[in-house]
């Protein structure tokens, strides 16, 4: 008898997976080809999802782009906010005070918790553990709340402004985070224990699409899906930007570079994160939480309101042409988001709107190297290891 | 037994005789029915998309309203859950998943990018989906907040408790 | 790039050097910048200069390929022949002192040809792509040059400067029958 069953037929069968289907979160779409149940060819498809953000951005000036950025990876776009005006501000030349950084370090953080609860809970509501996505909704809900007292929204928050942040944290921030930081291990550890080594979640992801450190460094791959394959870069250890060479957190890294180890970096990843929030916590310095040059930032309400001075430079920050103007130049400026490496590339012109925003997504390098890790696989694992990647439409086709 | 035209509302019998019988008309039980079993196929490609699956989860549930049923087959659901933007590439798509929805259905716009486009007046983007599909309820929000959502499905239950035909429905499906 | 201030010749980074030496002809501009250096070479040339700092130089990050157009900058039109589109590429490397450079390649608009980078690294094939859809740039020796974002029968090129922000009216105008889903 055969060692190994003759399972194929030598037809090709074309199967259209999305852009509606549940796994692709609605806009990815991917059109394998199969024989019998394993995978010949996969051809990813983007751009079902493309707004024309970076066109956008040459006919908005550069603080009302922030609100654009919210909405390119919505899962965390405090982390968007930041690597944009983190952008701004080194083709401006200026440094925001310490206690911006701090928050800024604070709300990336916590973007991060959120980005990657949601990822674990559609990961796992796909392979079909759906009390995972019940738990890791119940911790987002927290955080929500925390963003929606700080910024004034759950999801589109705008928070950062170039030169600082719109407002300083509300007054029982430090408290409800420490509650969050202090219970979120624990609540982990449930799912830790739903997952981890259950059966059928190790099963499906364990060597599930893996890719080998090589390959991901040639993709372009980043972020929790490149620490996967045992390659420990994390821009903010490598080019340390706000402050957070003052933080103390390891770098996760995984062996194989397959679903499991994606899903093993990020659970880790969540709890370096809330080390950060702690570290941040304890060590937020007073000052000003935006830098005082009212030629960037907007003055206090009560003194556009009450001066005459503090009247004009809000006028004119807010009318076309007169505000944050950057010299004439490009800059390249990367930050680590959570699912990898964001770049905002900007060319100036030396007036108040861009001449060209480029942006970095990393959700674009990921689906590019699905067909990598789908390829010679069953056409079951492409639920697994779509998951596993955390692709956002938004970013991907901005 | 007298022969009055009794309602139904919110699911309860309003007039009980001694056998426990009531009385109403076949459409109210119909709508009744119908009303709180409403299987949506959430079309969520953008932010909205996570505020739907937010309304879904935990803290908000909207199984609680008698719509948890979440159809990805457009084949099995009678309430489309439009949210998020909707690109020229995409709205073949869309109007291809509304089109294979079964009579009645009904239509949910779900925030400002699907009702109008929002903040993204841009080459690429539809500038509200109603141009192309019969919307029933819109929601305003960039996002909506999940409790907006949850009103706009209970307005849809309104409507259909009132009788009130579809704004894409073709045959009146009451007669 | 140009705007950006020329540096002294004791604190130039080495990688500055090496590309001086081996690309004399070739390069057009050279500057330091707050995070790498950018240097900007000629068509011709953007090949082997890439090549060069994948293998050699140990740029091993493909971190991005984009375009600008450079149609309203008239500063740029004239540093560069009035090449109107500049092709960036950004690289990254794990090891060295300056970690991220750029390459700008002027392209012409009557000539749009560049050589493709996908050889060298496979995840320039969508960036590729993007820009072709984008900008309309050709890039030589690329093993699918399709559109990625726009659908497939769409006209014209978005991010250049002569493409209207609200298009040409293309999303009012549907055929739903035409369009193969």
């Amino acid at each position: 008898m055969q060692g190994k069953m003759e399972r194929t037929t030598g037809e090709k069968m074309v199967l259209n997976f999305g852009p509606q289907h549940p796994a692709t979160h609605g806009t990815l779409r991917i059109v394998l080809e199969l024989d019998g149940e394993s995978i010949l060819k996969a051809t990813p498809h983007a751009g079902y999802l493309h707004t024309g953000f970076e066109k956008l951005g040459e006919h908005l000036d550069y603080n009302q782009y922030i609100v654009v950025t919210d909405r390119m990876n919505y899962l965390s776009p405090l982390s968007n906010n930041f690597g944009y005006v983190l952008a701004v501000e080194q083709l401006l030349g200026i440094e925001v005070p310490k206690r911006c950084q701090y928050i800024r370090i604070l709300m990336a953080e916590l973007s991060r918790l959120a980005d990657h609860l949601l990822w674990l809970g559609t990961a796992a509501l796909d392979l079909g553990a759906f009390s995972v996505f019940l738990y890791s909704f119940r911790e987002r809900e927290k955080l929500y709340s925390i963003f929606e007292k700080t910024t004034g929204a759950r999801l589109t928050t705008s928070y950062t402004r170039v030169g600082g942040v719109f407002r300083d944290l509300y007054d029982g921030f430090e408290t409800d985070a420490r509650d969050f930081i202090t219970n979120f291990p624990k609540a982990l550890k449930e799912t830790h224990t739903l997952l981890t080594r259950n059966r059928i979640w190790m099963d499906r992801t364990k060597g599930v699409g893996a890719i080998s450190p090589e390959d991901a460094i040639n993709y372009g791959l980043t972020g929790p899906c490149l620490r996967a394959t045992g390659v420990a870069h994390d821009i903010r250890k490598a080019e340390p930007y706000s402050s957070y060479d003052e933080m103390k957190f390891d770098v996760p890294v995984g062996t194989n570079g397959d679903a499991y180890d994606r899903y093993l970096v990020r659970m880790e990843e969540m709890i370096q994160s809330c080390g950060i929030v702690g570290q941040a916590l304890d060590n937020l310095p007073d000052g000003p939480f935006s830098v005082e040059d009212n030629k960037i930032m907007m003055p206090d309400k009560s003194d556009a309101y009450g001066h005459i001075e503090g009247l004009i430079h809000h006028f004119k920050i807010v009318m076309d042409g007169h505000g944050v103007q950057p010299p004439t130049g490009d800059h390249y400026c990367a930050t680590e988001s959570p699912n990898g490496e964001l770049g905002f590339y900007i060319v100036s012109d030396g007036s108040g709107t861009a001449y060209r925003i480029r942006i970095r997504p990393p959700s674009f390098f990921h689906f590019q190297a699905l067909p990598h890790m789908l390829e010679g696989g069953m056409v079951s694992d492409t639920v697994a290891v779509l998951g596993s990647l955390n692709v956002i439409a938004g970013e991907l086709d901005r | 037994m007298g022969l009055a035209n009794t309602h139904i509302q919110s699911g309860a019998s309003t007039e009980q005789t001694d056998g426990n019988i009531i009385t109403t008309t076949i459409d109210k039980v119909v709508n009744w029915g119908r009303k709180n079993s409403l299987w949506p196929m959430p079309f969520g490609t953008a932010c909205c998309a996570i505020e739907m699956m937010a309304t879904l989860a935990s803290k908000f549930d909207l199984s609680r309203f008698g719509s948890e049923a979440i159809r990805f087959s457009p084949r099995q659901s009678d309430l489309l859950i439009v949210s998020g933007r909707i690109s020229i590439k995409m709205m073949p798509v869309l109007k291809r998943i509304y089109d294979q929805m079964p009579d009645p259905k009904w239509v949910i716009s779900m925030g400002a990018c699907a009702s109008c486009g929002g903040v993204f007046d841009t080459y690429t983007l539809i500038q509200g989906v109603d141009q192309f599909l019969p919307v029933d309820v819109y929601i305003p929000g960039c996002p909506p907040r999940p409790e907006d959502l949850i009103d706009a499905v209970m307005q849809v239950q309104r409507q259909i408790q009132k009788g009130e035909l579809p704004k894409g429905s073709e045959v009146a499906y009451n007669e | 790039m140009s705007e950006e201030k020329e540096v002294t010749e004791e604190t130039q980074p080495i990688v500055l050097e090496k590309l001086r030496e081996k690309f004399a002809d070739a390069l057009l501009a050279d500057a330091e910048t707050s995070n790498g250096v950018a240097v900007v070479v000629n068509k011709d040339n953007s090949y082997a200069l890439l090549e060069y700092l994948k293998t050699e130089l140990a740029y091993a990050f493909l971190v991005d390929v984009t375009a600008v157009d450079n149609s309203n900058l008239e500063s740029e039109l004239m540093q560069y022949d009035y090449a109107r589109f500049m092709v960036v590429y950004h690289l990254y490397t794990f090891e060295g002192e300056t970690p991220r450079i750029r390459v700008k390649v002027p392209v012409h608009e009557k000539d749009l040809k560049v050589t493709s980078v996908t050889t060298l690294w496979k995840g320039a094939n969508w960036l590729e792509r993007e820009t072709h859809d984008m900008f309309g740039i050709d890039f030589e020796g690329h093993p699918d040059l399709r559109r990625i974002l726009m659908p497939d029968d769409f006209e014209g090129h978005p991010l250049r400067k002569d493409y209207p922000l609200r298009g040409r009216g293309e999303r009012e105008r549907f055929n739903f029958e035409k369009q193969n889903v």
